[in-house]
Order: structure tokens, then C-alpha cells, then sequence
């Protein structure tokens, strides 16, 4: 396990929600994991406070089969999405334990029909070495304006 | 605009497109409608000690909520007598025991008046003691506290408060005394959602309870899918719990039963709704118990509201202690912001699904959310059709509604919507009708 191995595993989830590959993404997460992202600056409390999403396997798992339904009319049509990713930071590296975790700029863009919105984020990644493969321990995408009155945002930043 | 014009974009059972779609109706809702009635500021809570501040707006007009140095709360124009700068931008801070201008350093106690002006000779002989500038921040008409919530009425005369709400602060009561220290305190900043419609598609969508089968279809037929795939875990995931009634049967919704109020407040959820079937939370019946007696307790439990509509222009929900307040900013154009309220003397829990629920329906990331803004957005845009002219609210209509009284209906009913119309029709032309009177 390099580095490298680290930072290609953020790349390559990022273009699995670019190419809408959602069971394939689902199945990077571990069972207790959390996609929260936070409402407030610097938000601490994802539990008493509202956040914009903190969604566990049941919810991500709505969220995806939903994605793929045919009563979703908000996806009728479909939008797309287009992650601009930095080089990932390495925080935390620890082989002995199988743990690791990212810190990620990243430019988001959605689109659907004439419309396209531009997001500015910061994304972390908690990861842990299960049976010689990498999975999703948690992630945390902060808005750069988490605070600010959006319209819809139909995918996954 | 004239009341004569408002009258007749309203008939009973059906409403003209220009009320959504007109800019000169928009306008004279600011004008009129937003002067004359009780509208929502805020919650004591967001400003508890001297000094702290919030700014919003009632209808197109910036405000602040403020706690003066005699613990009462004001709420003031916001904008500086001199040049008309606001005073403050951010949404929440503390002023200390003064605003003060950033353009010139007008200053002003929180109350409002004039507490100095810089190289004030040069204001000698001029006159300006006799300008209302002089004065100092405008204050709202009148303000009224009530369990907490703060409301307004920019018109300086006009309707009383209880007069204005009537039977309908039971809602209220009733969030309020599930509080086991009977006090509310928010928790954490609101959901802030951009809609491209007009602010009454929302405020009618709360009442409307044939939607939910057909546009939230996608959501919790799925999630009933999922949960049944998972071998239906007991206890139920907190997530299912919130989501699964939405997929209940029209009979359902129908039961549910629909109760207006006068002056366009109503509710529904007479009997019981789709709050009513939640997991109880351990050592929350206990805390309620011991402040109210078990009897009163679980009468206060026992009423499980579902959506109240407070004209003009919020939601509460009492089982779940949330508050949307849907803020016009344009015809076409509404900000919706969802707060939550912790239950003070309550275990977390209960906070915990307050907060699962706002995000899991009102974030602008919700797969709730998104179906509704949809259907909004294409009605915004449809109405622009010349193909027809009249929008329908004809469900359950009797010709002979009496909106003065309260009512309780068939929980499909669209009177409410019809009642908020009502209502719509009195206080955008209650100043009109005195003016011309004189």
C-alpha cells in the first residue's frame, strides 16, 4: 500500500459518480459509514443540528435506487454531474493499522437541462484496508458556502 | 391596483394565474398584504441576551430582531435614517448596547431611537430635528411575543394580534408544551432553499394532501423496498419511520381530516397523521410527566398535528417542532427557511429526528425536496400558458363555505387553500377599502 494507492482510490470514486455508476460506488462503503455534509461553517453536531445530508447505508441506498427509478420526476431528465479534483492530501497514513484519511479540493458541477450550478468543496475521506481492499469509512464534503440558499443540488457533490 | 382588481382574481373556487404570476400583484402583496398582517420575525431564542440581533425580512422588508438593554425584544427597520445603509448584514451577531452605523456613525440604542450624531454643529439650524431622520431606526408597527415566537405587523393600526390568530395558536401551544420546561430553544442555523415559484404554491402544497402519493412516489415506495429487502429490521430505521407514511393511501389522508381557521390559518391532522405512528423516545413520556401529570402528558402527545399553515406565510409542525418560513422575494422567486427547535428539558433524541426529518425533506439535497420544488417550478412555468386562465381549487368545494367559522373536513379537502385565498383577498385590500372609505 503506497500513497499512490491512497490517492488513486479518491480519483477513481469521484469518476464513478461522474459516470453515474452508482452499485458499484455503493459498494466502496462500510456498513456504519456516513456521507455527511455539513449546513453550517465549520459545523461540528451532525446529529442535533440539521445538515444538508448525513445519510447512512439505508439512506445512500434510497438515494441511489431512487437515482435509477421511474417515477423520479426531478430526474426526468436526467442531470449530470463533473467533479475537477486537486491532488489529494494524505493525512493520515497509517499501514500498521489500515487506516487513512484524505483531504481533497475539489470544483463541482451539476447540470440539467439549461441550467448548470458550480460548487467549491472540501472533501474528507476516512478509508480502511478490509481484506486487501480499500473501503469508505466516512466522508465529509464541506461546502465552501454550506451556508448559502441553494436550489436543488440532485446528485452527489 | 385597485380592490376591485384583487376581488375579482379570487372566486371561490378557483384563483386567476396572475396571483403567481403577475409582477403588480406581487407588489401589492408587499405593499398591502405584508403591512396588514401578523408575519413571522424570528424565535426569542435566536437572540437571548442584550445586544444579539438577527436580520430577515416580512414580505420585501429588511428587518432586525433585536434584544434591547431592557431584555424586550424590538424589531426595527433595517436601515440607517441618514443614507438608508443597513445596519447590519449578517444574520446573527451582538451589537452591544448600541448600533452604529458603519457609512457616518449614526448611532442608536437597540430600541431603535438616536443616541448621537458625529460633528453635530454642522446639523445646527439646519431644521433636521424636525425630519423623522432625526428620530432615529424606524421601528415595525407592532410586535408580539408569543411562547417564544416573534411576530410583526409593519402597519402601524390595524388587526390585534389574537384577533388576527385566533383558535389557531393551539399549534403552538401544543409545540410548545412538549417541552417538559414549556420552553423551545433552536437548534443550529435554518435550511435555506431557493425556489423559482411564488411563495403561495408553498404555502398551499402544505395543505395538500393528494400530492404525496404521486410525486414522493419514487421515495418511499422505494425506501418500503428496501426496508422489506433488509428483512425488516426491528426497531425500524428512524429514516423509514419519517418516510413510509408518505406512501399511505388516499383513505388515509382522508381520515387525517383538514381544520381551517379564520383569516386563512388551518391545519392538518385532525385525528391523528403520518406523525402519529413514530417509536417513542425512552425518559421523554417520564420528563413530561413529571412537569404536566401523566393524564396531561399524554393528552399533549396524543394530538399529532401534521401541517399548520399560518397565513400569510409559514409552517409548523408540532410533533417535530419545525418552522418553515417561506419568504417572497419576487412573483417567481421564494426563499424557504426550515428551522428546528429543541424540546428544552427533552432527551436528544427527540431533537435528533427533528433534525433527520428537516434534512431528509426540506434540505435542497433532499430526495423529497427536489420532487416538490419540481412540480412548482413546472406549474410557475406553465401558468405562463394563455391556455387556460384560472387555476382550480375545486376539491371538496361547497359554494356555501363560510370561512369566518371554523371548520373541520375530509382531510382531502382543498378548503384550506380556499381559505388562505379568502384571506389573501381581506388583507391585500383591508387598507385599500379604508382608504377609499375616507
Amino acid at each position: 500500500m503506497t500513497r499512490d494507492d491512497i490517492i488513486d482510490f479518491i480519483y477513481a470514486e469521484a469518476r464513478m459518480l461522474d459516470e453515474g455508476r452508482y452499485t458499484e460506488w455503493l459498494n466502496l462503503w462500510l456498513p456504519d459509514a456516513h456521507y455527511w455534509m455539513p449546513l453550517d461553517y465549520k459545523q461540528t453536531d451532525p446529529i442535533n443540528e440539521t445538515s444538508l445530508l448525513y445519510e447512512d447505508q439505508f439512506m445512500l441506498r434510497l438515494r441511489v435506487e431512487r437515482l435509477n427509478g421511474e417515477r423520479t420526476f426531478s430526474q426526468k431528465p436526467k442531470s449530470r454531474c463533473h467533479h475537477v479534483i486537486q491532488r489529494p492530501f494524505v493525512d493520515v497514513f497509517d499501514p500498521e493499522n489500515r487506516v487513512y484519511q484524505t483531504n481533497t479540493a475539489m470544483h463541482y458541477v451539476e447540470s440539467r437541462l439549461d441550467e448548470q450550478q458550480l460548487l467549491a468543496l472540501t472533501a474528507t475521506h476516512d478509508l480502511r484496508m478490509i481484506d486487501g481492499t480499500l473501503r469508505l469509512a466516512g466522508k465529509k464534503v464541506e461546502l465552501l458556502n454550506s451556508d448559502a440558499a441553494f436550489g436543488n443540488i440532485l446528485l452527489l457533490p | 391596483m385597485q380592490a376591485e382588481d384583487i376581488k375579482a382574481m379570487v372566486q371561490g373556487h378557483q384563483v386567476h394565474r396572475d396571483v403567481y404570476t403577475s409582477r403588480a400583484v406581487y407588489q401589492a402583496e408587499m405593499r398591502h398584504l405584508f403591512r396588514s398582517a401578523w408575519v413571522f420575525v424570528g424565535h426569542d431564542s435566536q437572540t437571548p441576551t442584550k445586544g444579539d440581533y438577527i436580520t430577515t425580512q416580512i414580505g420585501d422588508q429588511p428587518v432586525i430582531q433585536v434584544r434591547h438593554s431592557d431584555g424586550e425584544i424590538h424589531v426595527l427597520h433595517n436601515r440607517c435614517p441618514h443614507k438608508g445603509t443597513k445596519i447590519a448584514i449578517d444574520r446573527a451577531g451582538n451589537t452591544g448596547k448600541f448600533f452604529r452605523c458603519p457609512y457616518h456613525a449614526w448611532s442608536f440604542k437597540t430600541a431603535g431611537c438616536r443616541l448621537a450624531i458625529p460633528l453635530k454643529k454642522g446639523y445646527d439650524g439646519t431644521g433636521l430635528e424636525e425630519t423623522p431622520n432625526a428620530k432615529g431606526i424606524a421601528a415595525v408597527g407592532a410586535v408580539h411575543v408569543y411562547r417564544g415566537f416573534v411576530f410583526a405587523r409593519l402597519a402601524a393600526n390595524g388587526i390585534g394580534f389574537d384577533a388576527f390568530f385566533g383558535d389557531s395558536l393551539s399549534t403552538i401551544d401544543n409545540m410548545v408544551d412538549r417541552a417538559p420546561e414549556g420552553r423551545l430553544e433552536i437548534s443550529g442555523p435554518p435550511l435555506r432553499y431557493l425556489h423559482k415559484c411564488n411563495w403561495k404554491m408553498l404555502v398551499e402544497n402544505q395543505t395538500d394532501t393528494c400530492h404525496p402519493q404521486v410525486a414522493h412516489q419514487s421515495r418511499a415506495g422505494t425506501a418500503i423496498d428496501i426496508y422489506k429487502d433488509l428483512g425488516e429490521p426491528q426497531p425500524r430505521p428512524a429514516a423509514m419511520q419519517i418516510i413510509a407514511p408518505f406512501m399511505s393511501p388516499y383513505e388515509f389522508f382522508e381520515g387525517m381530516g383538514i381544520r381551517t381557521w379564520p383569516n386563512g390559518h388551518g391545519h392538518t391532522g385532525v385525528n391523528m397523521s403520518i406523525h402519529s405512528d413514530y417509536d417513542a423516545v425512552p425518559g421523554y413520556f417520564e420528563a413530561l410527566s413529571k412537569a404536566h401529570g401523566e393524564a396531561r402528558a399524554k393528552e399533549i402527545l396524543d394530538e399529532n398535528r401534521h401541517n399548520s399553515v399560518y397565513f400569510p406565510n409559514i409552517l409548523v409542525k408540532a410533533p417535530l417542532q419545525q418552522l418553515r418560513n417561506f419568504i417572497p422575494l419576487g412573483p417567481d422567486k421564494t426563499l424557504v427557511e426550515s428551522y428546528v427547535y429543541r424540546l428544552v428539558g427533552a432527551p436528544d433524541r427527540l431533537v435528533a429526528m427533528s433534525a433527520m426529518y428537516n434534512r431528509m425533506i426540506n434540505a435542497p439535497t433532499s430526495i423529497v425536496g427536489h420532487d416538490d420544488l419540481e412540480m412548482y417550478e413546472r406549474a410557475q412555468e406553465g401558468l405562463l400558458s394563455d391556455g387556460l386562465e384560472w387555476v382550480n381549487l375545486q376539491r371538496l368545494y361547497n359554494p356555501n363555505e363560510d370561512f369566518n367559522e371554523e371548520a373541520v373536513e375530509n382531510g382531502t379537502t382543498e378548503r384550506q387553500m380556499r381559505n388562505q385565498f379568502d384571506a389573501w383577498v381581506k388583507f391585500m385590500t383591508v387598507d385599500m377599502d379604508a382608504v377609499a372609505a375616507e
